[in-house]
């Protein structure tokens, strides 16, 4: 799943590296926008409705965080 | 603020949309975003189009485009207004105010009482609550007034805010009649007023050149102090939590149920935070419109009254629907209004040339 991740985080921001950054959201990598075009990414790829009180930017902080979000909405 | 108003009814109500549509599709390159990352949030946001305004309309044009017609056609005479009340963000001037513009351009008697109030997304419900207490010392109608022209005050290389912003107005006829109890909530808290804010132009900070500067937000968004800004995530998680526990709690206060609405007539942020909201109080999406921003866009203190009548226009001119109404956002304010609209006298939506 880690691969995945950061595979649709490459191809929605592909001038960034993603590999290096400790957190997205602080370096800026991605903004409140981007979060919402990786969610629909995520409920589109694993078939999941993400909770809206979810939609944080620490869930959104690195692969790790978005995992576990996942991994949360599919009642892991 | 939790209360209940008694023999009000609404009995009318025009969208007065302008004529100037815009295509989302012909905006992406006025951002500094790649094109395929902005139309990625075309489907999640239901970024389609927008009715703007010419740079020179004003709300009062609106206002006075619709009371014509209200009056030309016959569904109120001017002797029939006791009050108006004018909601917006968007003043004409800071004197004289708006109503009074109306009132004066569709030759209204110097007895109507005149009211503007200063309200953004949360204009519909405050500016019906204030309509019915007023009716509470009058046999006349009510005449709410909502209507915003927010474009001329967000930058169109703001990928964050032009894209949903749309202008429009809504009146709105309200009355002394039977009716049932009507539940009114609202709240405030100004603690968070920054995420949506419009920094200069007031007293505060008045325009200078210095304030028109557009500058890069560091984000790829370019406004100026002039213009509005939103800060999204915020607004998005103060949405998530507070609207789904405000319903929540008054459905058991008032021993509701979702079953007990036909229609959830939310104010239109977006496509995806209200399928978010739907989702989270468990509100199937027919029951709940969700398409005023792809085709109109937002516009503010009208987004209910314009969504009733673009998506239930038939069944409130035919039958009663029992509605939860909700608006959120600017303030910041969030509110909800349970009221059976319907069966209206008239119901209808008009384009404005202007």
């Amino acid at each position: 799943m880690n691969e995945q991740i950061l595979d649709m985080l490459k191809e929605l921001r592909p001038e960034y590296d993603f590999e290096t950054s400790v957190d997205f959201v602080m370096d800026g990598l991605l903004d409140s926008f981007d979060i919402v075009s990786i969610c629909g990414m995520l409920e589109e790829t694993y078939g999941i409705k993400i909770d809206g009180l979810d939609i944080v930017p620490e869930n959104f902080s690195s692969v790790a965080a978005i995992r576990s979000l996942v991994e949360k909405s599919l009642g892991k | 603020m939790i209360t209940e108003f008694k023999g009000k009814k609404i009995t009318s109500m025009l969208g007065i949309l302008p004529e100037n549509t815009v295509l989302f599709d012909d905006e992406v390159s006025n951002y500094s975003f790649p094109p395929n990352q902005t139309m990625r949030l075309k489907k999640l946001m239901g970024y389609d189009r927008h009715r703007l305004t010419k740079e020179t309309t004003t709300v009062s044009d609106l206002a006075v485009y619709g009371m014509k017609y209200i009056l030309d056609n016959g569904w109120i005479s001017a002797d029939d207004i006791g009050v108006i009340i004018t909601v917006t963000l968007c003043p004409d001037h800071f004197v004289p105010h708006i109503g009074n513009i109306v009132q004066a351009k569709c030759g209204l008697g110097c007895d109507v009482i005149s009211l503007d109030i200063a309200q953004g997304c949360c204009g519909f419900l405050v500016g019906l609550a204030q309509a019915f207490m007023m009716l509470e010392h009058t046999d006349k109608k009510v005449v709410l007034i909502n209507g915003d022209v927010l474009s001329h005050k967000v930058s169109k290389r703001d990928r964050n805010d032009f894209p949903l912003i749309g202008d429009g107005a809504a009146i709105t006829i309200i009355e002394n009649a039977e009716s049932k109890n009507i539940y009114y909530e609202m709240h405030n808290d100004g603690l968070r007023g920054d995420v949506l804010k419009i920094p200069a132009g007031g007293f505060r900070m008045p325009s200078t050149p210095e304030t028109a500067k557009m500058t890069d937000q560091g984000d790829g968004n370019f406004r100026s102090l002039d213009q509005m800004h939103m800060n999204g995530s915020d607004v998005f998680t103060f949405v998530q939590t507070e609207v789904p526990s405000m319903i929540a709690e008054a459905f058991i206060r008032e021993h509701k149920n979702i079953d007990d609405f036909d229609r959830f007539l939310f104010h239109q942020p977006n496509r995806f935070m209200l399928q978010k909201l739907a989702d989270k109080v468990g509100i199937p999406y027919d029951k709940m419109p969700m398409d005023l921003v792809e085709k109109c866009g937002n516009p503010s203190g009208a987004s209910i009254p314009l969504t009733a009548i673009l998506n239930c226009r038939d069944e409130l001119l035919s039958r009663e629907l029992k509605c939860c109404l909700s608006a959120f956002g600017s303030g910041l304010a969030w509110g909800l209004m349970f009221i059976d609209i319907g069966a209206l006298e008239n119901c209808e939506m008009i384009e404005a040339p202007l």
